[in-house]
C-alpha cells in the first residue's frame, strides 16, 4: 500500500506514484487522439455543406411526410426476399459453422496443431469482414440478386456462430463426457451423447440470435445490389422519392422489431 | 433388447412436429421463390477465382495513398465517435434504467435507444450524408448515434441488474441523487462499462469500413471504388489491412477488458 512519510505523519494514497502517472499518461494520450481525430475529420469536411444541416434536416423531414402508403404494395416481395436472405443465410452459415466450432474447441478438436488454428482463422476472418462488404464482393462474382445476399449473410454468420458455439463447447461439464467415455463409447458417440446435449440449447439460442441480427443486416444488402428491401431503398433515395423512403423505413422498423421480439421469446423458451 | 434414445429438444410432440412441418413448408416456399441466374453465376466464377488469386498477391503499393488516407479517416471516425457516443450514452443510459428514472424520462430514453438500435448503421448514414454532405463528418455522427443506442442499452441493463442493497445504503445515509449515482451505482457498473466502451471502439472501426459505401467517408469508399474498377488486387489489399487492424483491435480490446473485469 502506498504510504509516504510527510513531515513525520504517514499519508495514505490510493495509488502509488507510478500507477498515478500511468493513468495520467493514459488520459493525456486518449485526449490527444480524440482531438487529433476531430481535427482530421473537420479537415476533411466541407463546412459550407455541413453548416446548413439543420435546414437540410428540416427540408428532409417535410419531404418525408406524408408517407406514400400505396407504395407498400410493391414492398411485400422485397420484404419476403429480405426474410429469405436472412433465414437461408443463417441456415447455410450455421451448417458450416457447426463442424468448424467442434474443430476450434480445445476439448473436441482432433488436432490442436493443425485443425484448431485453421478453424480459428476461418472464424476470425469471417468475423472481421462485415456482411455488406461480403455482399459487395459477391455481387461482382455471382451477379446481383438474392443469392449474393444469402452467401454474404452465411459467410458473416460462420464467424459469429462458430465463435460463440466453440466457447460454449469449451465450457461444458467434462464429467458427463467422462461418464460416456467410461462406458467404452467411440469418439463420435462421445460427441453425440456427451458433448452435443450440453451445447444444443446454447446452439439453438445462438442461431436464433444471429437470425435476428441478420434480418437487420439483410435490410441494407440491397444497397450494393444483393437483393431485398435495400434495392427499393436505394432506388427511392437515388430518385429522391422521400415519401417512399418513409414507408420503407416504417416497414424495416416493424420487421426488425418483430424479429427481435420473436428471437427474444424463443431464446427465453430454450434457456 | 430395449433401445434408448436421447430425449428430444422440444418435449411436446405436437409442437415439435408442427415446428418441423412449418420449417419444411417455409424452406420449400423460400427456395422455390429464389430467382437465381445460374448462367451468370457460372460466368462469375472465373471472376471469383481471379479475386481469390488476388489475395495471393495483393497490391498495396498501387493506391497506397488512397488506402492510407481511408484507413486514417476510419480510425479517426471510430475514435471520435466512440468518445462522443459514450459521453452521450451516460445520461441516456441513466434515464433508461427503470430503478432510477421516472416514467416519462424512462420512456423517452428507451425510445431513443430503440430507434438507434433498430436501423442498421448504413441506413442512418444515408440520412446523415444527405444532411451533412459527403465525408467523414456524416460518418462520425452516424457512429455516434449507433454508439449511444448500444452503450445506453447495456448501461441501463447493468444498472437495473445492480445490487439494490448498496444503493439503499447510500439512501439511508441521506445521500442525494447524485451521491446515490456516484457511490451506489457507479462502482458497480463502471468496470463493465469501460470494457464495453473498448468493445464498441472495435465495432465502430469495423462499421466505419462499411458506411463509406454510401458516402460517409472512411476506408469503405476506397474499397467500393476498387470493386467498381474491378481492381481486385487493390481490394484484396484493403481487405487484408482491415482484417489486420480488426484482429489487432480485438486482441488489445480483449486484453483491456480482461484487466477491467
Amino acid at each position: 500500500m502506498p504510504v509516504t512519510e510527510r513531515g513525520g505523519t504517514r499519508a495514505w494514497q490510493r495509488r502509488d506514484r507510478r500507477r498515478q502517472f500511468a493513468i495520467w499518461a493514459g488520459w493525456l494520450v486518449g485526449t490527444l487522439v480524440f482531438v487529433q481525430s476531430l481535427r482530421f475529420i473537420s479537415g476533411h469536411t466541407i463546412w459550407e455543406f455541413a453548416m446548413d444541416a439543420h435546414t437540410q434536416a428540416w427540408d428532409l423531414a417535410t419531404r418525408m411526410v406524408p408517407p406514400r402508403w400505396s407504395y407498400m404494395e410493391k414492398l411485400w416481395v422485397p420484404l419476403w426476399d429480405t426474410l429469405n436472405i436472412a433465414t437461408l443465410g443463417t441456415l447455410l452459415g450455421t451448417l458450416i459453422a457447426f463442424p468448424i466450432a467442434f474443430l476450434a474447441a480445445r476439448n473436441t478438436t482432433p488436432s490442436s496443431a493443425l485443425a484448431r488454428p485453421l478453424a480459428l482463422l476461418v472464424i476470425v476472418s469471417s468475423r472481421s469482414i462485415n456482411s455488406l462488404i461480403w455482399a459487395l464482393l459477391l455481387v461482382t462474382v455471382v451477379g446481383p440478386g438474392v443469392l449474393a445476399g444469402i452467401i454474404a449473410i452465411a459467410l458473416r454468420s460462420i464467424g459469429f456462430v462458430g465463435k460463440l458455439l466453440y466457447e460454449a463447447i469449451e465450457e461444458i461439464d467434462p464429467v458427463q463426457v467422462e461418464a460416456i467415455v467410461a462406458t467404452g463409447a467411440s469418439r463420435p458417440q462421445q460427441l453425440a451423447y456427451g458433448v452435443l446435449p450440453q451445447v444444443l440449447p446454447a446452439f439453438a439460442g445462438i442461431t436464433v440470435y444471429r437470425w435476428d441480427i441478420n434480418i437487420r443486416e439483410s435490410t441494407v444488402l440491397g444497397l450494393v445490389g444483393a437483393g431485398g428491401i435495400g434495392l427499393q431503398l436505394n432506388a427511392s433515395v437515388s430518385t429522391l422519392a422521400w415519401p417512399q423512403v418513409t414507408v420503407i423505413f416504417i416497414a424495416i422498423f416493424i420487421t426488425v422489431v418483430v424479429s427481435e421480439w420473436l428471437s427474444a421469446k424463443v431464446r427465453q423458451a430454450i434457456t | 433388447m430395449r433401445g434408448w434414445r436421447p430425449p428430444p429438444l422440444i418435449d411436446n410432440p405436437w409442437l415439435r412436429w408442427g415446428i418441423y412441418l412449418g420449417a419444411l413448408a417455409y424452406l420449400v416456399l423460400a427456395i422455390g421463390s429464389l430467382q437465381i441466374n445460374w448462367a451468370r453465376v457460372a460466368e462469375g466464377l472465373e471472376r471469383g477465382w481471379r479475386f481469390v488469386s488476388a489475395f495471393a498477391q495483393p497490391n498495396f503499393a498501387g493506391r497506397w495513398g488512397e488506402i492510407s488516407e481511408g484507413i486514417l479517416e476510419s480510425i479517426a471516425m471510430a475514435a471520435a465517435s466512440t468518445v462522443i457516443g459514450v459521453a452521450l450514452a451516460l445520461p441516456v443510459g441513466l434515464g433508461a434504467a427503470r430503478n432510477l428514472a421516472p416514467m416519462p424520462v424512462y420512456l423517452a430514453c428507451r425510445t431513443v435507444i430503440a430507434l438507434s438500435r433498430t436501423f442498421q448503421e448504413v441506413i442512418i448514414a444515408i440520412l446523415f450524408v444527405k444532411m451533412f454532405g459527403f465525408g467523414p463528418l456524416a460518418g462520425m455522427v452516424t457512429l455516434v448515434v449507433a454508439t449511444v443506442g448500444f452503450m445506453a442499452k447495456l448501461l441501463a441493463e447493468g444498472i437495473e441488474g445492480a445490487d439494490r442493497s448498496q444503493m439503499e445504503a447510500i439512501r439511508a445515509t441521506g445521500g442525494s441523487w447524485w451521491q446515490l449515482i456516484n457511490y451506489g451505482v457507479q462502482p458497480q457498473v463502471m468496470p463493465r462499462f469501460i470494457g464495453l466502451s473498448v468493445y464498441r471502439l472495435d465495432i465502430n472501426f469495423r462499421e466505419s469500413a462499411v458506411i463509406g459505401i454510401v458516402g460517409a467517408g472512411g476506408i469503405g469508399a476506397t474499397l467500393n471504388t476498387a470493386f467498381d474498377r474491378y481492381e481486385f488486387d487493390t481490394a484484396a489489399a484493403i481487405l487484408l489491412v482491415i482484417i489486420a487492424i480488426v484482429m489487432a483491435a480485438e486482441y488489445s480490446s480483449g486484453h483491456v477488458r480482461r484487466r477491467f473485469q
